[in-house]
C-alpha cells in the first residue's frame, strides 16, 4: 500500500463505489449488481470468485468502460471512469486476438493506436514479448500457436500500453489443467516483475487462493460482495497447493460458495 | 503403486496382427483429397463433357447445324480472332464489366460495411434493399431505356441494379461477422470508432469482402451478355446475336466458351488475390 504525495490516507488503484447494474429481461429487470463495492490496491492482485451469473464479468466490463453502470461508480486512481481506455488493460476468456496480425503484431495494436513512433514499438514489442517468453513465437499468426501462448499473447498486448489495471475474466478458463498451471505460475513472475496492479475472475477457488493477495466472494441474484478474504501466504507457487494451511483455506472459501448455492438452490 | 518403464516388446503387435489401412475414398464428408485421386476428378469434369459433346455432334443423331462439332466451334473461334472481331467484342464487354462492377463495388462496400457495424444505418436501409433485390435486373431493362436511351449508360446501369444490393448485403453481412470481443479488445487498447473501423473491422473482411466480389462478378458477366443481348453495337452478347440472325451456331458456341474462360479466369484471379492479401484467413 502506497501513500500518494500530499493525502492523508491511500487512494485505491481501482475502487468500485456503490455499483448498481440491471439489465432488462424477458422477466422483468435482471439485477447483474446490486450495491457491490471493492478495492483494489496498487500493485495488488485480487480475485473475483462466485457462481455463474453473480455479475463477475458485468463488474469487469463496467471497470474496463466498455458498459455504463445503471448507478454508482468506477474510480481509477480517484477518477472516475467514463469510457474504455488504454489506461485499464483487459483480457478475455475467449481469444481475442486479431487473426491476421502476428503475436508480434498483436501486441504492437495498442502502441500504434497510440501514435508511438516505429522504433519505440518495436523495441516495446521485443521488450513485452521477452518477458512474456513469446520471442520465438514473434512472426508467428494466433491460429498457428498454442491456446496457451494465445492467452500469453493477449496479456501482453493488454500490458504493452502499460495499463494502470490489468483486468482478467477468467483468462484460463479455456485451458488444459497443465497448460492453466503452467500459466498461474507465468502471471505470479509478471505480476512479480512488473507490479502491475490485477483484477482477475476466475472460476476456481485454488487459482484465487494461489495467485492474489485478496478475494471478493460474490454471489448472485442480485449479484453482490458476500465476503472478503486476506489471503494469507507469502511465497507463492506451486508447491503451495499441497500445504495443508493453503488446502484449508480453499476449503474455507469452497464451503462459503456452496453454502450459497445451496440458499439458492432451495429458494 | 508400482509404476515400471514399458518394454520393448510390451510395443509389439499381437501375432496374426495386420494393420488398417484407412482408404480415401473421396466420399467422406470434408476430408482431405489427396492429390492423386483429385486430379483425374478435376481432369474427367471436363474432359467427359468434351467427349460426350464430340461424340453426340459426330453421330449424325444431331443436326449439325444446331449442334456444330468441337472442331466446328474451334474454327470459328479462330476465324473470329483472326478477323479482329474477337478481340474488340472483348475488350467492349470487360470495359462494360469492369466499369459497372467499379461503381458497384465502391457503393456497396462502404455501404454495407456500414450497415454491419452500425444498427442505425442496417436498419435504414435493410428493409428496402431487401425488396428491391428481389426485382429481377433484366425488368428494369425497358425502364433503362426509357430513362438513359439506347447508349452505354443503359447497360451499365443494368450492371450496377443488379449486383449492387446483393453485393451490399452480403458485406453487411461479413462486417457484422466481427467478433464482439475483437471490437472491445481494441476499445480497450485504446482504440476508437474510426481506428476500429480501420484496423479491426475492415481488415477482418476483406476476405469475406473479397469473396462477396467474386459472386457478384460472376453475376456482372451474367448481365452484360443479357444487356448486350438486348442492345448493343458491340460486344461477345452481340456477336451472339448477331451469329443467330444468320444461323451461326458454331460462331455462339465459340463465343460462349470465351465468356465462359474469362469468367473463370476472374474467379480465379480474385481467388488469388484473397489468399494473397489474408493469408490469416486461407482455409
Ligand atoms: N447484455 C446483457 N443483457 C441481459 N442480461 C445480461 C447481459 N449481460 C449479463 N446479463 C445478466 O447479468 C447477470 C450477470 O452476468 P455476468 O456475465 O456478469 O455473470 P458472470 O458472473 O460473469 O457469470 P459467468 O461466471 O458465467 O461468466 C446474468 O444473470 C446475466 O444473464
Ligand atoms: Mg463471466
Amino acid at each position: 500500500m502506497t501513500l500518494e504525495f500530499g493525502s492523508a490516507r491511500p487512494i485505491p488503484k481501482l475502487e468500485a463505489v456503490a455499483l448498481f447494474k440491471d439489465f432488462p429481461g424477458t422477466s422483468g429487470t435482471v439485477s447483474a449488481l446490486e450495491d457491490v463495492a471493492i478495492r483494489v490496491w496498487p500493485g495488488e492482485l485480487v480475485c473475483l470468485v462466485g457462481a455463474s451469473g453473480c455479475g463477475k464479468s458485468t463488474l469487469l466490463n463496467i471497470a474496463a468502460g466498455l458498459e455504463d453502470a445503471t448507478d454508482g461508480v468506477v474510480l481509477v486512481d480517484g477518477y472516475p471512469v467514463t469510457g474504455p481506455g488504454a489506461d485499464r488493460g483487459l483480457v478475455f476468456q475467449s481469444y481475442s486476438l486479431y487473426p491476421w496480425r502476428t503475436v508480434a503484431g498483436n501486441v504492437a495494436f495498442g502502441l500504434e493506436v497510440k501514435g508511438l513512433k516505429d522504433d519505440d514499438i518495436a523495441e516495446r514489442v521485443r521488450h513485452y514479448l521477452g518477458i512474456m517468453g513469446l520471442a520465438k513465437f514473434a512472426g508467428a499468426l494466433p491460429k498457428q500457436i498454442s491456446g496457451g501462448m494465445q492467452q500469453r499473447t493477449a496479456i501482453a498486448r493488454a500490458l504493452a500500453t502499460e495499463p494502470k489495471v490489468l483486468l482478467l475474466d477468467e483468462p484460463f478458463g479455456a485451458l488444459d489443467a497443465q497448460t492453466r498451471s503452467a500459466m498461474q505460475e507465468f502471471l505470479l513472475s509478471v505480476h512479480r516483475e512488473l507490479g502491475t496492479t490485477m483484477l482477475m475472475v476466475t472460476h476456481s477457488v485454488e487459482e484465487a487462493v494461489l495467485l492474489s493477495q485478496r478475494i471478493y466472494v460474490m454471489a448472485p441474484n442480485p449479484g453482490r460482495v458476500i465476503a472478503e478474504f486476506k489471503v494469507p501466504f507469502q511465497d507463492r507457487s506451486h508447491s503451495l497447493v499441497h500445504e495443508p494451511e493453503f488446502l484449508s483455506f480453499v476449503r474455507q472459501v469452497d464451503d462459503l460458495l456452496r453454502q450459497q448455492a445451496s440458499v439458492v438452490g432451495t429458494q | 503403486m508400482e509404476v515400471s518403464a514399458p518394454s520393448a516388446t510390451d510395443s509389439l503387435p499381437p501375432p496374426g496382427y495386420t494393420p488398417v489401412r484407412r482408404r480415401r475414398s473421396g466420399l467422406k464428408l470434408r476430408e482431405e483429397l489427396p492429390q492423386r485421386v483429385r486430379w483425374p476428378l478435376v481432369i474427367s469434369s471436363i474432359v467427359l463433357p468434351l467427349v460426350a459433346w464430340t461424340m453426340l455432334s459426330a453421330s449424325g443423331l444431331v443436326n449439325p447445324l444446331y449442334l456444330p462439332t468441337p472442331a466446328a466451334t474451334f474454327a470459328a473461334g479462330v476465324k473470329l480472332a483472326q478477323g479482329g472481331l474477337l478481340l474488340s467484342d472483348m475488350t467492349a464487354t470487360i470495359t462494360r464489366v469492369a466499369i459497372g462492377f467499379g461503381i458497384m463495388a465502391v457503393i456497396s462496400i462502404p455501404l454495407g460495411l456500414a450497415m454491419g457495424s452500425l444498427p442505425g444505418i442496417r436498419a435504414l436501409f435493410e428493409p428496402m434493399i431487401g425488396l428491391i433485390r428481389y426485382m429481377p435486373a433484366p425488368a428494369f431493362i425497358p425502364l433503362f431505356i426509357i430513362w438513359l436511351g439506347l447508349g452505354e449508360a443503359a447497360k451499365i446501369a443494368l450492371l450496377v441494379i443488379g449486383t449492387v444490393f446483393f453485393n451490399t448485403l452480403m458485406s453487411a453481412d461479413v462486417a457484422a461477422l466481427v467478433p464482439k470481443t475483437l471490437i472491445n479488445a481494441s476499445y480497450t487498447l485504446g482504440a476508437n470508432r474510426r481506428v476500429v473501423m480501420r484496423k479491426v473491422i475492415l481488415p477482418h473482411s476483406l476476405p469475406g469482402l473479397l469473396d462477396a466480389m467474386r459472386v457478384n462478378l460472376a453475376a456482372t458477366w451474367n448481365l452484360v451478355v443479357v444487356a448486350e443481348l438486348v442492345a448493343a453495337q458491340s460486344g461477345l452478347g452481340y456477336r451472339i446475336v448477331r451469329a443467330q440472325r444468320f444461323l451461326q451456331t458454331d460462331d455462339i458456341f465459340a463465343v460462349l466458351i470465351v465468356i465462359g474462360l474469362i469468367g473463370l479466369t476472374t474467379d480465379m484471379a480474385f481467388r488469388l488475390l484473397r489468399n494473397v492479401a489474408a493469408p490469416w484467413a486461407r482455409p
